[in-house]
């Protein structure tokens, strides 16, 4: 069993009671809602006669059914603007601070809260989104749960939880020229698995993660339950503290300096005793691409895709089923594969750093013909620092169209879908049959970097030929 | 879909019914119910959009629409299901469609942990027992009951140790699985804790 891990140490800190059945009742310090995941548990709130315990710690955005073209009210959409409708009087009924459309401070849930400053080292995050986990970048403890936790956590602000185990994934050396936090937490999926993180809390560390800038840390974290681990978390340091420093909740004046003792303080260090540890080594990673069904079925960009027999026995079976549904052959080179649609967003990559490094790439370039391309920014904040810098523009001159931040066609849930049988090269998360909008549309996860290489050429490509010319 | 839905309540200790097989391991939640369908502020439409694609896919062939598998409840599946997204919607499309446990390899976290929430409980066999339950209903219709205090399930020529978690087993003989109460039983321990979190202290407020 783990011991002195940050896991450990905020995992106590955060204990109300050993429950009669075995389970600990853990206490939630920040809990995100969103449109989705909360009508039903308000409903339950209402059902049950209960109120919201401590309303000044859940905090709501709209993200997921948001349209990226014409955010007027009332939605096109009616179930969306019922949806979004629903969340502006539970908020309003139960004083709950929503941060809505036009407020300059709505988003991507996951990009809002540490831009605010409300995520902080040491806190338990809840959210009812898989993607919590993103969270962990700052050395919070941040997992997603679904609406009946989410009905707990507002009438209790605790969940009934079962203790992680953690398995510190140290990864040596550091990511070459052109690779990219993505490629990274892709290749280590692939490596471990897409369910080998069930039952574990990741701590991601060494001197590759050490290296990454915040928001490439939260990208790294975001993935942690495309390898089945609930929750992934990194140490924070010097880049964690200046990231908080002076964000709109962060602790100011005097109440800094405790803070940063109090979060020094939490570290996993030589005395921490981990379940499990497993060494990557990030010097060899390449630009990563899926070629399958599931976040782990990736391969480098000079790779092939696998042959059966080149794959597990217990992957065997989703193998076959991938190679069906994407219409790819084993052996076959994952480079030159011709893309339809090209997506730039997402709790996973759709941050400030993530806009620059495409435009970037796509400065003084033009996207291939009969690509549709776009790019939705995390939050408005991101739009907006984006303008200020003249990404926009970069990237609506190469032909990308300019959206309103939301979820997207991560999930499509708005208007933003495949049709038919497109292949989307996309910065999001999952990959999984028709997750894109379309039951039979083909996802390719890839950096932000790597999509607009693939817009350019339409086709997948090495991005490392653009940024070496 | 069997008939009106009702929601579980209270202690469980015995459950019977027809088993419902679904063949693949990394079932996400997305093909268990498509985003679309999670445009919805109650539950109640879910259970006949559960696996909307993958039925359509199929055309009338997938196990959810063949007519053998009619009033069927405990689902028998393979490894890492129902992992992706945290959606409830998952659960809850399987138990409004019918549902009431499943037997599997294994199950994603999430989706294990929203089962509970919801009563639905989920228990695990060896890789190669799941395949035998499996080809077992292939041919023929099975009818298991399941113990919860002995965690056995039988059939009139079968039987199987299932394997649970203890914390997951006493829930569910409890009744403590449906969390809320017991929850809110601890409002004093709950506030003390608040008070003592050193970030709410230096917190600034938004």
């Amino acid at each position: 069993m783990s011991q002195n891990t940050l896991f450990d140490k905020v995992w106590e800190l955060h204990k109300v009671a050993n429950l009669p059945g075995g389970s600990d009742q853990i206490l939630i310090g920040l809990h995100l809602i969103h449109e989705v995941t909360s009508p039903q548990a308000f409903g339950a709130l209402r059902d049950k006669n209960l109120k919201v315990k401590f309303p000044n710690r859940t905090v709501a955005t709209v993200d997921h059914i948001v349209p990226t073209d014409n955010q007027s009210r009332p939605f096109k959409d009616n179930l969306a603007e019922q949806m979004i409708d629903t969340l502006e009087k539970n908020c309003s009924k139960h004083k709950i601070k929503l941060f809505n459309i036009g407020s300059g401070k709505q988003g991507i849930v996951h990009v809002v809260a540490p831009e605010l400053g409300l995520t902080q080292p040491g806190m338990t995050i809840a959210c009812g989104d898989s993607h919590t986990s993103t969270h962990g970048a700052f050395g919070s403890i941040a997992f997603g749960i679904g609406t009946s936790q989410v009905r707990d956590v507002l009438a209790s602000q605790t969940i009934a939880m079962n203790k992680l185990k953690v398995r510190q994934i140290w990864c040596e050396n550091k990511l070459s020229n052109g690779i990219y936090a993505k490629d990274l937490v892709l290749h280590i999926i692939n490596l471990l698995g897409v369910k080998a993180g069930v039952g574990y809390a990741y701590e991601f560390a060494g001197p590759a993660i050490s290296a990454l800038s915040m928001e490439e840390r939260m990208t790294i974290c975001n993935m942690s339950i495309e390898g089945g681990a609930r929750c992934g978390y990194i140490n924070p340091d010097e880049k964690t503290y200046n990231y908080i420093q002076n964000k709109l909740c962060s602790p100011k004046h005097k109440n800094w300096n405790e803070a940063i003792k109090w979060w020094e303080s939490l570290r996993s260090n030589e005395n921490s005793i981990f379940d499990d540890v497993v060494k990557i080594d990030a010097s060899k990673v390449e630009p990563t691409v899926t070629w399958g069904i599931t976040p782990g079925q990736s391969i480098g960009i000079s790779q092939k895709i696998p042959s059966l027999k080149e794959i597990d026995p217990n992957d065997q079976f989703i193998a076959g089923e991938a190679y069906e549904y994407m219409g790819f052959k084993p052996g076959q080179l994952i480079k030159d594969t011709p893309i339809d649609v090209c997506f730039i967003g997402s709790c996973t990559n759709g941050r400030i750093s993530d806009l620059r490094v495409a435009a970037q790439v796509l400065e003084n370039y033009k996207i291939a013909k009969n690509i549709k391309a776009f790019v939705v920014p995390g939050s408005e904040s991101v739009a907006k620092e984006a303008k200020e810098e003249g990404l926009d523009k970069v990237f609506i001159n190469a032909g990308f169209q300019w959206r309103e931040p939301g979820c997207s066609m991560c999930l499509a849930m708005n208007s933003d879908k495949l049709i038919g049988d497109q292949v989307s090269a996309s910065s999001s998360n999952r990959n999984f049959k028709g997750r894109q909008g379309s039951p039979t549309g083909r996802t390719l996860l890839m950096s932000p970097a790597m999509v607009a290489a693939a817009a350019i050429n339409g086709k997948v490509s090495d991005v490392r030929d653009f940024l070496n010319k | 879909m069997n008939g009106v839905f009702k929601p579980p309540k209270g202690r469980f200790s015995h459950l019977k019914g027809k088993c419902i097989s679904l063949v693949g391991d990394d079932i996400d939640t997305d093909r268990i119910i498509p985003a679309r369908f999670l445009k919805c502020v109650d539950f109640n439409s879910l259970g006949k959009s559960v696996f909307d694609d993958d039925r359509k896919a199929l055309k009338g062939r997938h196990p959810f629409d063949l007519k053998a598998n009619k009033g069927a409840s405990i689902l028998i599946v393979n490894s890492n299901f129902g992992c992706g997204s945290s959606r409830e919607h998952a659960p809850q499309a399987l138990m409004r469609w019918g549902i009431k446990a499943i037997i599997g390899e294994s199950f994603a976290d999430i989706f294990y942990s929203n089962c509970i929430a919801i009563g639905i409980p989920c228990f695990t066999l060896s890789k190669s027992l799941i395949k035998s339950i499996q080809q077992y209903i292939d041919n023929k219709e099975l009818f298991f009951e399941i113990n919860f205090l002995k965690c056995i399930a039988s059939s009139t020529d079968l039987k199987f140790n299932l394997g649970i978690k203890e914390t997951t087993k006493k829930m569910f003989l409890s009744g403590e699985w449906d969390t809320t109460s017991i929850l809110i039983d601890n409002n004093d321990l709950i506030e003390n804790k608040m008070n003592d979190l050193p970030y709410i202290k230096f917190n600034s407020n938004f």
